[in-house]
C-alpha cells in the first residue's frame, strides 16, 4: 500500500497481515448459508450482486438510446421499442439500483458497525427486504421479457391507465413490492441508529455516514407508501377503471402527478442523502481532519430531508398548478437548495490545512463535488419559475438529474465501494487501474451530458426517438461520452472480481480512518466485535487513534 | 494528415448547419435568455470557486507538502458566509424567475385567441375567424397570441423554444399560454410531455408572418365559415336550442350574454363564465345547475369532439340575443309541422 505512515509512528506492518481465518464469508459454507442468513453482512453482499447486476442491464439499455440517438433519424430501432427502452432504463436505474445502492449495500454493511453494534436490529426483516427487493426485480424482469413496458419511469397517467398495452401492472407490481424492501431496510435503519448505540456512542459522535444515512431512512418510511398507494390506484385504474384519475369519470388526472411526485421528489434525496454520507467520510480520511463543521454538515442532511418533502410540486410548474402555489413551491426549492450549498463548502474546507492524499475513493470524491455542483445548481435554474417553463421537458433537465445521480450518486457509491472494499472483502483493488477508471469515467460523464445542457437549451424534447437534424453534432459527442463512461464503470467490474483472489491483503486499517469499521478485523467476524467497544472519542478523531495505535503497539511489541 | 475533400466538405456542412443557442423568435425570449445568463454567471463562478478550493488545497496541503494535519473544528464566521450568500443569490433568482413566470402565464387583455386540440399524434389549430391546421400555426408578427389548448386524450405540452414558452395540454381541462413573436421565419413545435408510440413525431412548425401576409394567408385558407359559425350550426343540430332558446317558458337557461356574466347556482356556489365553465357544463350539466332549473339536461360526455366543444363555446362567447336561435327553432319546428308529401303520415 501506497498510504499510511508518517501521522501515525509504530504502524503494524500491512504487509505481513493475513486474512483472519474466522470471518463473516468462512463461517458458514454453501448457497443455502447465504440465502438464509440474517447477518447484516452478508445481506449487504447479496444486495450488492443484485444491484451490481440491475446496473449493468440498465446501463445496457441506456447505451442503446445513446446508439439510437447517433442519427436524427428513428433507425436502429422501431419507435415502441425505444419507448421501452428508455421506460425500462428509468425503472431499472432509479427502483433496482439507485434506491438501494448505498444504503442496502454499504450502509447495511457498515451501520451496525460504526455505531457498535452486532446485528440491525431486525435481522429477518433485512432478510426480508432482500427477498422483496429481488420479489420485485423478477416481477420487473418479467414485464421487460414479456415484452417490456412504455409509461416513462414515471408511470403517467392517463397515458399509463387507457392508452397503452404494454405489461404495465406487472412493472408497476414490481416496483410496488420492490418499496417495501426500501420501508424494511430504512425501519431497520432507525431503530438500529436510535436503540442500538455503542456505550458513549452519542448522536454527535456518530459517523456523518450515519447521520445522512438516518435522514435518508426517514424519508424511505414516510414517502415509499405514497408510491405504493398511487401504484394501486393506477393498477386499479387500469384494470377495473376506478377513474380517481380519469377526467372523463370526474378523476383529476393532476392528482397522478402530485401522487407521484409527493414520493419521487423525496425519492431524490433518498437517493442523494447516503453517497453524501460517503462523500464526508472520505473526505475526512485521505485529509486526516475532522470534517469542517459536523454539525453544520449533520444537520443540513436533516434539513434537506425535511424541505424535500415540500417541493415536490417543482415537477409541475407547467401543468397548469395555480399560480401562487407554484411560487410557494419555486420559494421551498430555493430553500431546499441551501443545506446542500453549505454541504459543498464543508467538504472543501474539510481539506484546509489536511494533509491530503489522493487515493482512488478520493478522486472519485473530487468526481462527486464538481458533478453535484454543477447538477444542484442547474437544478436552480429548473426551480426558478420563469426558467423552468422553458428548460422542463427538455434534454436539460436529463443532464441535470443525471448530473445528480450519475455524477452525484453513482461517483458516491463508487467512492464508497473502493473506500470500504477491504473492509468488506479483506482485500484490496488495484491502485492504479482504479484511478484510471475514475478518471475515465469523470471525462466520459461531463462528455455525455454536457452537450445535454446545450441540446436542453436549444429545446430538444427529452424521450424523443428522432430530432431534428441540427442538433445532431450534440448528440454525436453525447453518444461518443457514453462509450467512455461505459468503459469506466465496465473496468471496475473486471478489477474488484479480479481482487476477490489476487488482491492485496488490505489488514484491519489500511487507511488509518477511524471509524469503529476500521478497528476491527477485515472481513469482520460475524459478531463484528469480540466486545462491546466504548466509545469515548469524537467522530474522526486522528489523535485518539494515533495514541491508540502506538498504545496497542507498544503493549503488543 | 490528409483529409479527403469530401469528408472535409461533409464536416464543414454538418458543423455549419448545428444549433447551438435558439434563436430569439418573441418578446419573452430575451427576458428568459437574461435570466438564463445570470444563472450561467451563477453556475461558472460557483463551480470555478469549488474547483479552486479543491485543486488549490491538494496542492498546498498534500502530503508531501504538508504532513501533519492540523485541527480545525469550523468556523460559525465562514459557515454563515456560505449560507447566506447562496441564500441571497437563489432568493435573487426566484424573484426573477416568478416575475417572468407571471409574464409568460398571464396574457395581455388584447390578445388573439388560437385554440389549439392535442390529440395522439397531431397538433390541431382552429382560429376563430375558421381557419384549421394540423402540425401548423400561422401567426402574425407584433400581435399578441394566446393559445387555449385541450388534449383530446394524454398530457401532451405544447413547446416553442424559439419563443421560451411551453405549457402542459390536459386532458378535460383547458390551460393558455400566450407569446408576441417579432421575427418572420418558420420555427419548432415540440410535445415535450411523453405521450406514446408517436410522440417523437408530435411536431410542427409555427409560420411567423408579417401583419400583411397573415391577412393574406387568413383570407386564402379559411375553411368558410368561423368557429362560431360552425358552433351555431353543432347548437342546431344537437337540439340545444330547444330548450336554451330563450323563452320565458324554456326549460333552460337563456345563452345569451351569459359569457363572462356571473351566474348563481343551485347548490349556492357563484361562477364565472368563461370557456372552462361552459365546457364543463356541457359535459357535466348535473354538477353545474343554474339556479331555478330543474336537473334535466343529458350529459354530453363522449358526444361531442373537443373541436366541437370549442365551436359551441365560441358560438356561446358571441351569442348576445336569442332572435337567431328562436327562428331557427321555427324553421325547424315549421319543418317538422309541415307534411312533406300529400299522404305520407310522419312516424
Amino acid at each position: 500500500m501506497s498510504t499510511t505512515s508518517s501521522t501515525i509512528l509504530n504502524l503494524p506492518d500491512q504487509k505481513t497481515a493475513t486474512i483472519p481465518k474466522m470471518n463473516y464469508i468462512t463461517k458458514e459454507d454453501g448457497l443455502w448459508s447465504w440465502l438464509t442468513t440474517g447477518d447484516h453482512k452478508r445481506i449487504a453482499m447479496l444486495y450488492l450482486i443484485s444491484i451490481t447486476f440491475f446496473f449493468f442491464i440498465g446501463g445496457i439499455f441506456a447505451g442503446l438510446i445513446r446508439l439510437e440517438l447517433l442519427t436524427p433519424q428513428a433507425d436502429l430501432v422501431a419507435s415502441d421499442t425505444y419507448n421501452k427502452l428508455f421506460s425500462m432504463h428509468g425503472i431499472v436505474m432509479v427502483f433496482l439500483f439507485l434506491v438501494p445502492s448505498v444504503p442496502a449495500t454499504i450502509g447495511n454493511f457498515l451501520i451496525p458497525i460504526m455505531i457498535g453494534a452486532k446485528d440491525l436490529a431486525f435481522p429477518k426483516i433485512n432478510l426480508l427486504s432482500w427477498y422483496l427487493y429481488v420479489f420485485g426485480a423478477i416481477f420487473i424482469l418479467a414485464a421487460m421479457i414479456w415484452g417490456g413496458v412504455d409509461t416513462g419511469w414515471t408511470f403517467t397517467t392517463p397515458l399509463s391507465t387507457h392508452y397503452l398495452n404494454t405489461n404495465v401492472v406487472p412493472a408497476a407490481l414490481g416496483v410496488f413490492i420492490a418499496g417495501f424492501s426500501s420501508i424494511f431496510t430504512g425501519l431497520n435503519f432507525i431503530v438500529t441508529i436510535h436503540r442500538m448505540r455503542a456505550p458513549g456512542m452519542t448522536w454527535f459522535k456518530m459517523p456523518l455516514f450515519v447521520w445522512s444515512n438516518y435522514a435518508a431512512s426517514i424519508l424511505m418510511v414516510l414517502g415509499t407508501p405514497v408510491l405504493a398507494i398511487t401504484l394501486t390506484l393506477v393498477a386499479l385504474e387500469r384494470t377495473i377503471h376506478i377513474g380517481v384519475f380519469d377526467p372523463t369519470l370526474g378523476g383529476d388526472p393532476l392528482l397522478f402527478q402530485h401522487l407521484f411526485w409527493f414520493y419521487s421528489h423525496p425519492a431524490v434525496y433518498i437517493m442523494i442523502l447516503p453517497g453524501m454520507g460517503v462523500i464526508s467520510e472520505v473526505m475526512s480520511t485521505f485529509s486526516r481532519k475532522r470534517v469542517f463543521g459536523y454539525t453544520a454538515v449533520a444537520f443540513s442532511s436533516v434539513a434537506i430531508a425535511v424541505f424535500g418533502f415540500f417541493v415536490w410540486a417543482h415537477h409541475m410548474f407547467i401543468m397548469g398548478v395555480s399560480n401562487y402555489s407554484a411560487l410557494v413551491f419555486s420559494l421551498l426549492t430555493m430553500l431546499v437548495a441551501v443545506p446542500s450549498a453549505i454541504k459543498v463548502f464543508n467538504w472543501a474546507f474539510t481539506m484546509q490545512k489536511g494533509s491530503i492524499t489522493f487515493e482512488t475513493p478520493m478522486l472519485y470524491s473530487f468526481a462527486f463535488i464538481g458533478l453535484f455542483t454543477i447538477g444542484g445548481l442547474t437544478g436552480v435554474f429548473l426551480g426558478s419559475l420563469g426558467m423552468d417553463i422553458h428548460l422542463t421537458e427538455t434534454y436539460f433537465i436529463v443532464a441535470h438529474f443525471h448530473y445528480v445521480m450519475v455524477g452525484g450518486m453513482l461517483m458516491a457509491f463508487m467512492a464508497g465501494i473502493h473506500f470500504w472494499w477491504p473492509k468488506l472483502v479483506g482485500r484490496m483493488y488495484p491502485e492504479s487501474l482504479s484511478k484510471l477508471a475514475a478518471v475515465t469515467s469523470f471525462i466520459g460523464f461531463n462528455l455525455t451530458f454536457m452537450p445535454q445542457f446545450i441540446l436542453g437549451y436549444l429545446g430538444m424534447p427529452r424521450r424523443y426517438h428522432s430530432y431534428p437534424a441540427e442538433y445532431q453534432v450534440l448528440n454525436v459527442l453525447s453518444t461518443a461520452g457514453a462509450t467512455v463512461l461505459g468503459v469506466g464503470f465496465v473496468l471496475p467490474l473486471i478489477y474488484f472480481a479480479w481482487s476477490l483472489k489476487y488482491g492485496e491483503i488490505a489488514g484491519n486499517n489500511p487507511w488509518q480512518a477511524t471509524g469503529l469499521e476500521w478497528q476491527i478485523q477485515s472481513p469482520p467476524l460475524t459478531e463484528n466485535f469480540t466486545e462491546t467497544p466504548i466509545v469515548t472519542q469524537e467522530a474522526y478523531d486522528y489523535e485518539w487513534l494515533a495514541n491508540k495505535t502506538q498504545h496497542e503497539v507498544t503493549t503488543v511489541g | 494528415m490528409h483529409i479527403s475533400p469530401v469528408l472535409w466538405q461533409f464536416l464543414v456542412k454538418w458543423l455549419t448547419n448545428s444549433a447551438l443557442f435558439p434563436r430569439e423568435a418573441s418578446t419573452i425570449a430575451p427576458w428568459a435568455d437574461a435570466l438564463y445568463f445570470f444563472l450561467l454567471l451563477i453556475t461558472i463562478v460557483g463551480v470555478t470557486l469549488v474547483s479552486t478550493l479543491i485543486f488549490g488545497f491538494s496542492i498546498r496541503y498534500r502530503k508531501e507538502k504538508h504532513p501533519v494535519a492540523e485541527h480545525i473544528e469550523g468556523s460559525t464566521l465562514l459557515e454563515a458566509t456560505w449560507t447566506i450568500i447562496p441564500l441571497a443569490l437563489f432568493l435573487i433568482v426566484f424573484v426573477w424567475g416568478a416575475l417572468l413566470y407571471f409574464r409568460i402565464y398571464n396574457p395581455p387583455t388584447n390578445a388573439m385567441n388560437v385554440y389549439i386540440v392535442g390529440k395522439q399524434w397531431m397538433w390541431k389549430a382552429e382560429h376563430p375567424g375558421g381557419q384549421h391546421e394540423i402540425n401548423a400555426l400561422h401567426v402574425p408578427t407584433g400581435r399578441p397570441i394566446q393559445l387555449t389548448m385541450i388534449s383530446q386524450d394524454v398530457f401532451h405540452s405544447f413547446s416553442l423554444p424559439d419563443f421560451r414558452v411551453k405549457r402542459e395540454v390536459i386532458p378535460g381541462r383547458y390551460s393558455t399560454v400566450w407569446f408576441e413573436a417579432t421575427t418572420p421565419g418558420t420555427y419548432h413545435i415540440f410535445c415535450t410531455q411523453y405521450c406514446g408510440t408517436n410522440h417523437a413525431a408530435m411536431i410542427g412548425e409555427v409560420t411567423v408572418l408579417t401583419p400583411e401576409d397573415y391577412k393574406k394567408w387568413t383570407q386564402t385558407s379559411t375553411s368558410g365559415m368561423s368557429l362560431a359559425q360552425s358552433g351555431e350550426r353543432l347548437f342546431a343540430s344537437m337540439g340545444c336550442n330547444a330548450c336554451h332558446s330563450g323563452n320565458a317558458a324554456a326549460r333552460g337557461p337563456s345563452l345569451a350574454g351569459v359569457y363572462g356574466s356571473k351566474l348563481q347556482l343551485t347548490n349556492g356556489q357563484q361562477v364565472l363564465v368563461n370557456d372552462a365553465y361552459l365546457r364543463d357544463a356541457i359535459l357535466n350539466p348535473s354538477q353545474h345547475l343554474t339556479a331555478g332549473y330543474a336537473p334535466i339536461m343529458p350529459t354530453y360526455q363522449g358526444q361531442i369532439s373537443e373541436e366541437g366543444l370549442i365551436d359551441l363555446v365560441e358560438y356561446i362567447k358571441t351569442l348576445q340575443t336569442n332572435y337567431r336561435v328562436q327562428q331557427t327553432l321555427t324553421t325547424s319546428e315549421s319543418n317538422q309541422a309541415a307534411p312533406v308529401a300529400p299522404g305520407v303520415v310522419k312516424p
